[in-house]
């Protein structure tokens, strides 16, 4: 088989494994535009501080350290422990649940009943907020994560390729493991909502919520969870990312590249998440490697965009997205 | 009015009626300085058909939302099963057995007609979040359980067939009929009809008026309704409220309600000499 095929292949499969990690954080915004209709702009910052709370527990970092010293004159940053990582995960997620909750109390209580692009612009102060207070926080310098997932090439699959083809494709165990936990959170996402009761009254929240009060459910009760799921997707997707690239501020960014993969996906389809991360992946990847050195490279910033914006002329609900139905 | 006292009383058709379910003591609510409903009091007994009736922007739809508690209202006392009901959301409301349907409708359009009435019987499952999230114990039993109430629902209110569809398909009519469906799957003490029958034709309104019928015949439900139509309210119900312009001018059987002066005036209106 030529280089040029063997490449080709090493590059779509490095294309659908980055097309993963997005996602993981379009994830996140599906399921609370499912719930609320509210697109959290917030959902890479929340990822972000997900990862930098999990760093802090893990190193024993003392929260606002800077700031009290500062006030105080005392020279504090580390407790002197190192958390075990399941400990530091478990706790992380607590604090998203309780974020969840007062993002609720002081946010998304006082905007009931207002226009979707009013949550919208609160959704950003939120994310200039949580950006400030992560910095605050934790610091603002790039941190590693480590929380013993495997890294590097993976050995059984280079060995594999090499007596296929004669040549090694190199896969990152790392992004083995995020496709693994990327299905079974769709897998347990998708069942939770279509089987149990609280899935039944999270869509019906996101349907009609003068019908869902009528019916007992507390709107109060469903936000806080679907924020907390969200976070708690957010923490994965921190995770992920940060165990591959570190813990940096740049993270929220990758936000926008959820962007481009929920139009293709459609905003309300937990499995268009999935599959429009992976076309968008695989396409840039393939694009920059066949187009690129024609049109002087760097296509990767923005045929995401323009792939999107493809399919918003030609299917504007996405691959998976609901029809809307409309009787006149 | 026949032998009505605190213990109730027997209907026309041989029905008994239970003592005071609900009642509404001198309740006032304003949209800003616009009064919606001024000084208004009535009861509604355990058992009984009650409607409310009354021209456009009477105040029928209001007195129904306070009842239901989308509406708090800024004087007055609401009473439910004996005792004082202080404010409360729409659903905790609902979480006291008062079930509603919406004059305009409220489904959840993208779901199906099973999984709408579903979410009807909402309330009353008991396993938690945990539990649901793992589907271990109760959990899948429960499911169960309530499915089997739904499909009987289903049946009962003639709606097999669609049991599938996803409701924003459904015409008008049958939409109608499922949010009835919803709001009986709760098992309500109280059910309120905001206009059941608004904008039907005849055949579904024949359909409509013996289900509700039925429904208080076979469960033993309390309804109160409101509604337009004068001809369907005075075959359906046991005693009738009438509003106009906020107030209360009428309140006792059909045939009193007819004879009443005020009401006469308010829907034929006053003759000026």
């Amino acid at each position: 088989m030529s280089d040029q095929i063997l490449f080709a292949m090493e590059v779509t499969l490095n294309g659908l494994m980055a097309g993963v990690m997005y996602s993981l954080v379009a994830l996140g915004f599906v399921l609370i535009f499912k719930a609320s209709g509210i697109f959290n702009y917030a959902q890479g910052v929340l990822a972000l501080f997900a990862a930098l709370t999990l760093v802090g527990f893990q190193n024993g970092q003392v929260p606002f350290a800077h700031l009290i010293n500062a006030i105080f004159g005392t020279n504090l940053h580390h407790f002197g422990w190192h958390l075990p990582a399941v400990v530091a995960i478990i706790l992380t997620a607590a604090v998203m649940v309780l974020l969840a909750m007062i993002v609720e109390k002081f946010v998304l209580q006082h905007l009931v009943n207002q226009a979707p692009i009013i949550l919208f612009m609160a959704t950003i102060g939120l994310a200039y907020f949580l950006e400030g207070l992560g910095d605050i926080m934790w610091g603002a310098d790039i941190k590693k994560l480590d929380v013993g997932l495997p890294q590097g090439a993976n050995e059984a699959f280079e060995a594999v390729t090499d007596s296929v083809f004669g040549f090694g494709l190199y896969i990152d165990n790392l992004d083995i493991v995020a496709t693994v936990v990327a299905a079974l959170l769709v897998l347990s996402l998708t069942l939770f909502s279509q089987y149990t009761k609280y899935g039944r009254a999270l869509r019906a929240v996101a349907d009609d919520h003068q019908a869902a009060l009528s019916v007992g459910i507390s709107l109060r009760f469903i936000w806080v969870l679907v924020w907390s799921i969200a976070g708690i997707v957010a923490l994965v997707a921190g995770i992920m990312w940060g165990s591959k690239s570190g813990v940096q501020f740049s993270l929220s960014l990758i936000a926008l590249k959820a962007l481009p993969v929920l139009m293709l996906g459609g905003f309300t389809s937990i499995p268009g998440a999935i599959v429009g991360g992976l076309i968008i992946g695989m396409g840039e990847k393939l694009f920059e490697f066949f187009a690129g050195p024609l049109i002087g490279g760097a296509t990767e910033n923005w045929f995401a965009y323009v792939l999107a914006l493809l399919f918003l002329v030609f299917r504007p609900q996405g691959l998976f997205g609901e029809k809307i139905i409309e009787r006149v | 009015m026949k032998d009505m006292n605190s213990e109730g009383y027997t209907t026309a058709d041989g029905r008994k009626i239970g003592g005071v379910l609900m009642e509404m003591k001198n309740i006032t609510l304003r949209f800003g300085g616009v009064a919606a409903i001024t000084d208004i009091s009535f009861d509604i007994r355990d058992g009984e058909i009650r409607a409310i009736i009354g021209p456009n922007g009477a105040g029928k739809s209001s007195m129904l939302n306070v009842i239901s508690g989308f509406y708090v209202p800024q004087e007055g006392e609401v009473w439910f099963k004996g005792y004082k009901r202080g404010p409360m959301k729409p659903y905790q409301v609902a979480r006291l057995g008062i079930a509603r349907t919406f004059q305009n409708i409220a489904l959840f359009d993208g779901m199906s007609v099973l999984d709408n009435i579903m979410t009807g019987r909402l309330t009353l499952m008991k396993s938690g979040l945990l539990s649901q999230a793992m589907w271990w114990g109760g959990a899948q039993r429960e499911e169960t359980e309530h499915r089997e109430k739904v499909e009987k629902i289903i049946d009962f209110l003639e709606i097999q067939s669609i049991r599938k569809t996803p409701v924003g398909r459904l015409p008008y009519g049958l939409k109608k009929r499922v949010e009835l469906a919803r709001a009986l799957a709760a098992e309500p003490k109280l059910l309120l009809l905001d206009e059941p029958m608004a904008g039907m034709n005849v055949e579904e309104k024949e359909d409509m008026c013996r289900f509700i019928l039925d429904v208080n015949d076979e469960f033993g439900t309390t309804i109160a309704l409101i509604e337009h139509d004068m001809g369907v309210v005075m075959d359906l119900s046991d005693r009738v409220v009438v509003m106009d312009y906020g107030k209360k001018i009428g309140d006792g059987t059909p045939d009193e309600v007819r004879s009443n002066p005020d009401v006469i005036n308010a829907y034929l209106g006053v003759s000026h000499d």
